[in-house]
């Protein structure tokens, strides 16, 4: 029973995580985004690509990272999601690095419920430990903050 | 096996156009029960669907199709006149065909149902005592015709059935030559024309028009779809390269991409026009729907429409079908009093349901208007607070209008008992959000004891819309123009005096009414509130832009207005659903993304909608007149001294501020360079005759070179001309009532509008007259 997969990796905050790389349709370069007034936090904007209007989530915010330095450009990563297409913003794109099935343990308990959620788990590498994340459920975003309205 | 898959389908797609017509054919024939043309096509309709049943073997749906046609035959040649009775019988024959039609779609064949009963009562409608008579006259398909009766009055239905298919088999083998068998729907078609000349009857059924199938073609709705996305992204794309190519010298590049404008506007508009469907469709049904709800709660009601011609996108004519039918239905349960109730008021027994439809500013307007009882706004005052939807305190403080627009409310009901039509408490306020899903609204103008008028507004298509572009903060938004009433810019003075506040809820001024401001910034939350003083924002000019939603005004503070354009509605993804500030968003041309606004989301997030109720006044007066038709949207401006005229705001195309150096001379007239194209301006002042002559010296003044000339951009048979006026007033809805006759040529008649005497202004004869010709002749005379 030991199967291979193939993960897409990236970083975040010095962080190794790895999405399968068939839930990934594409890694774009970094564009303008169009900022979204009342948003989640957690959306930075939306974005053409190529005539499309896709909405950008940074993933950082999703899992609860410190903000990413301004310096520092992110690239998007396009993963279609139950509900479309979406880009999410990380640091750094890795290589993509096939694992076997048995380096993989689930979350330890002691995660906050949040980051169980949307972080299945690592596979242990053997220089680090890469975080497995469920690209549907970091594509969620909680309640608009709609509250802000004001005349 | 798949040849005949296709012909069933063709007759099944083909029957059920046919059926549609026959509903909507029977409902006329009712009331001119004479009329031999309409006849005719019934008879040919019902006669097209027993020949090809019978060819493809469907015997149960040829019997019933069979003793229909008889009937028909009958009521053609005279011998039998239409009552209730045929009428509803043949209309129930129609249901029957239509069902078995059902069955052979989704099973392959007729079910299960029996219709011996349908086919006796059909059978008996055709007395015996006739059925000789049309044996004589008519020929060969008649001999055919008495047959079948006789073995249907003498023999059990069911035997009627089996005896019914071979006959007509063979009467079409034998009209058709035997060879043309195969084409079931032509042979059926041929059999007809070929017949009648045997026949010899006074008005064959030759009118069948085959010349329009020759010239149509069936295209599957999907792939017009992808088309008008194709078509989009094309718009797109061609706005990015006319902004490329605006900063770009290369004369070749700049003519190639003004004909990709070109070419692509028209493929544009071609393609929208093939997704375009004439609102007769859907209305089509809706005698029927009348009658038997009519019939039903026993009353009499005549429906009448007009504009049926009026063309919407496929999808919206499908989006406002139940809709519409719900409130037909609504109007003739409800609205229409019973016949003896009428009587007792002096109204006609008959009440009157009318549907209206019409073209207005990128628009479609509907109106569905019936002369019953109209809303009673006591009972809907207390059965609003009665279900707790708004407090007595709030309905005192409402207008009219408001009153009555409450029933959109959901969980609303004032119907007594619940009939099986409606009365169940759901129903308008799902109309409501049907209609403004697809980005329409609806609103409701009763007059007691006259009737209630709906009206929807609906945009022409919903994939391509124009839009109002405007900035804040850097940003830009688009603003569907559907919900734009008209800009307002505060300069100098104006920006720090014009906006006053009642308990630090920032209001303006607009013509004597109090309209409550939203700043954009703030309702976005991304500009802070403005300092605990309570004074306005100080800005050198501020933009205002008057939004109208569920007939209630507000005022939208914007940075900057840009201009309109055409925009494709690209929807939000689900993590941005939730914010209903935002319909959705459009790629720009410069390929930025710009957030298209959700009017009434933005003014249910302002609490314009609640709060702003208080403070503003109600609506001009006229704009609550009940009967449709005698009212109508108008512009109001001035001319010379101050006189103050109007023009039908269905002609309007634009409002414009001309800077007088662009104006240019051009013989005569006045031109200017407009949109690319050469607009003729026309002074109102001198398109009517008299002024012309009080201010010859008006002539000598050549053109202007400063200031800037306010034009009504108006469109008359797709022609487009500029009308130079004093000063742009109001836009109103107003009863039209000449109050005396024309005093000069140019104007149509003279009426009292606000209070106010105003001239209604006769565009087409304004338009022939020029400032050129006969006028300036006039004038030259006259001085």
């Amino acid at each position: 029973m030991s199967n291979t997969r193939q993960f897409c990796t990236f970083y975040l905050d010095r962080l190794l995580f790895g999405v399968e790389s068939q839930k990934i349709q594409e890694v774009a370069g970094y564009r303008e985004l169009r900022p979204v007034p009342l948003a989640p936090p957690a959306v930075s904007g939306l974005m053409n690509l190529r005539g499309q209007v896709v909405v950008a989530l940074e993933l950082r915010k999703q899992l609860e990272l410190s903000e990413r330095p301004s310096t520092m450009t992110p690239v998007c990563l396009v993963v279609r999601g139950s509900g479309g297409e979406v880009c999410l913003l990380a640091d750094e794109v890795g290589n993509v690095v096939e694992v076997d099935d048995d380096t993989f343990e689930p979350s330890p308990e002691t995660l906050s419920p949040r980051l169980r959620s949307v972080i299945l788990g690592v596979h242990k590498l053997e220089d680090q430990l890469m975080h497995v994340l469920d690209t549907d459920r970091a594509c969620e975003v909680g309640a608009a903050g709609e509250g802000a309205n004001e005349t | 096996m798949s040849d005949a898959d296709d012909i069933v389908k063709e007759f099944l797609v083909e029957s059920y156009e046919n059926l549609d017509r026959l509903d909507h054919d029977l409902i006329e024939l009712e009331k001119h029960p004479s009329d031999r043309e309409v006849l005719a096509s019934v008879f040919r309709t019902i006669h097209t669907i027993k020949g090809t049943s019978g060819f493809l073997a469907f015997s149960q749906l040829e019997a019933v199709a069979h003793v229909g046609e008889n009937l028909l035959a009958r009521l053609r040649d005279g011998q039998l006149l239409l009552n209730p009775a045929i009428t509803t019988a043949l209309l129930t024959m129609v249901d029957a065909v239509r069902q078995m039609l059902g069955h052979i779609e989704k099973q392959g064949n007729e079910g299960e149902d029996d219709h011996t009963k349908l086919i006796a009562s059909l059978t008996q409608l055709l007395q015996p005592g006739n059925e000789e008579k049309p044996a004589e006259p008519s020929g060969k398909r008649a001999t055919k015709k008495t047959v079948n009766p006789t073995t249907q009055e003498k023999a059990s239905p069911p035997a009627a059935e089996e005896g019914a298919a071979p006959p007509a088999v063979k009467a079409k083998a034998a009209a058709a030559g035997g060879t043309q068998v195969p084409a079931a729907e032509k042979s059926a078609e041929v059999r007809a024309e070929d017949a009648s000349p045997h026949a010899g009857e006074p008005k064959p059924g030759t009118a069948a028009g085959p010349s329009a199938s020759d010239s149509t073609i069936r295209v599957d709705v999907s792939l017009l779809d992808q088309l008008m996305n194709l078509v989009g992204e094309l718009v797109l794309a061609r706005n990015q390269i006319l902004q490329f190519t605006n900063s770009t010298e290369e004369s070749g590049l700049v003519a190639t991409s003004q004909r990709l404008n070109l070419i692509t506007s028209e493929l544009q508009e071609g393609v929208m026009k093939t997704r375009m469907q004439p609102i007769g469709n859907i209305w089509g049904k809706f005698p029927r729907t009348v009658r038997d709800v009519a019939l039903s709660c026993g009353k009499q009601v005549r429906i009448e429409m007009s504009g049926k011609e009026t063309e919407l996108d496929k999808t919206l004519i499908e989006a406002i079908k139940d809709p519409l039918t719900h409130l037909v239905r609504n109007a003739v349960d409800h609205g229409i009093e019973a016949p003896a109730a009428r009587k007792a008021v002096g109204k006609d027994p008959e009440g009157r349901l009318f549907l209206h439809a019409y073209h207005e500013g990128g628009q479609v307007n509907i109106e569905i208007s019936d002369d019953g009882a109209g809303l009673n706004q006591e009972k809907i005052r207390n059965k609003a607070i009665q279900k707790g939807l708004i407090t007595a305190d709030q309905t005192a403080r409402m207008t009219e209008r408001e009153i009555v627009n409450l029933i959109f409310l959901p969980g609303f009901s004032t119907a007594e008992k619940v009939t099986n039509v409606s009365g169940r408490g759901v129903g308008l306020d799902v109309v409501k959000t049907h209609i403004e899903k697809i980005g329409g609204t609806v609103d409701v103008q009763s007059k007691m004891g006259q009737g209630v008028m709906v009206r929807m507004k609906i945009p022409l298509t919903l994939a391509i819309i124009p839009a109002l572009i405007v900035s804040n903060g850097g940003e830009r938004y688009a603003i569907p123009q559907v919900s734009l009433q008209e800009l307002v810019r505060l300069d100098g003075e104006q920006a720090h005096t014009g906006i006053e506040m009642i308990h630090g809820t920032p209001v303006y001024r607009l013509r004597g009414r109090l309209l409550p401001l939203v700043y954009l910034g703030r309702a976005l939350g991304v500009e802070a509130r403005p300092a605990a003083s309570g004074n306005a924002p100080v800005r050198e000019s501020v933009n205002v832009v008057v939004l109208e939603v569920e007939g209630r005004q507000f005022g939208l503070v914007v940075d900057e207005v840009n201009d309109t354009e055409e925009i494709v509605v690209k929807p939000l993804s689900k993590q941005l659903k939730t914010i209903s500030i935002y319909a959705g968003a459009t790629i720009m041309g410069d390929g930025k993304v710009a957030l298209i606004l959700d009017v009434p989301g933005l003014a249910h997030g302002a609490r314009v909608l609640v709060q702003g109720r208080e403070q503003t006044q109600p609506p001009a007066p006229a704009a609550a007149a009940g009967e449709s038709g005698q009212t109508q949207k108008l512009v109001l401006f001035t001319g010379l001294a101050d006189s103050r005229m109007a023009v039908p705001l269905s002609m309007l195309a634009r409002l414009e501020n001309i800077p007088g150096v662009q104006v240019e001379r051009s013989g005569n007239q006045w031109v200017t360079q407009y949109r690319g194209q050469i607009l003729p301006l026309i002074r109102v002042s001198h398109a009517l005759e008299e002024r012309r002559k009080l201010l010859p010296e008006s002539d000598a003044q050549p053109l202007p070179s400063s200031g800037a000339l306010q034009v009504l951009v108006l469109e008359h048979e797709r022609q487009s001309f500029g009308l130079v006026v004093n000063q742009i007033l109001d836009i109103v809805e107003s009863s039209l009532e000449p109050k005396s006759p024309p005093t000069r040529t140019g104007v149509l008649f003279s009426c009292v509008i606000g209070d106010k005497v105003t001239e209604l202004l006769d565009v087409p004869a304004i338009l022939r007259g020029g400032e050129t010709g006969k006028l300036a002749e006039a004038a030259e005379a006259g001085s």
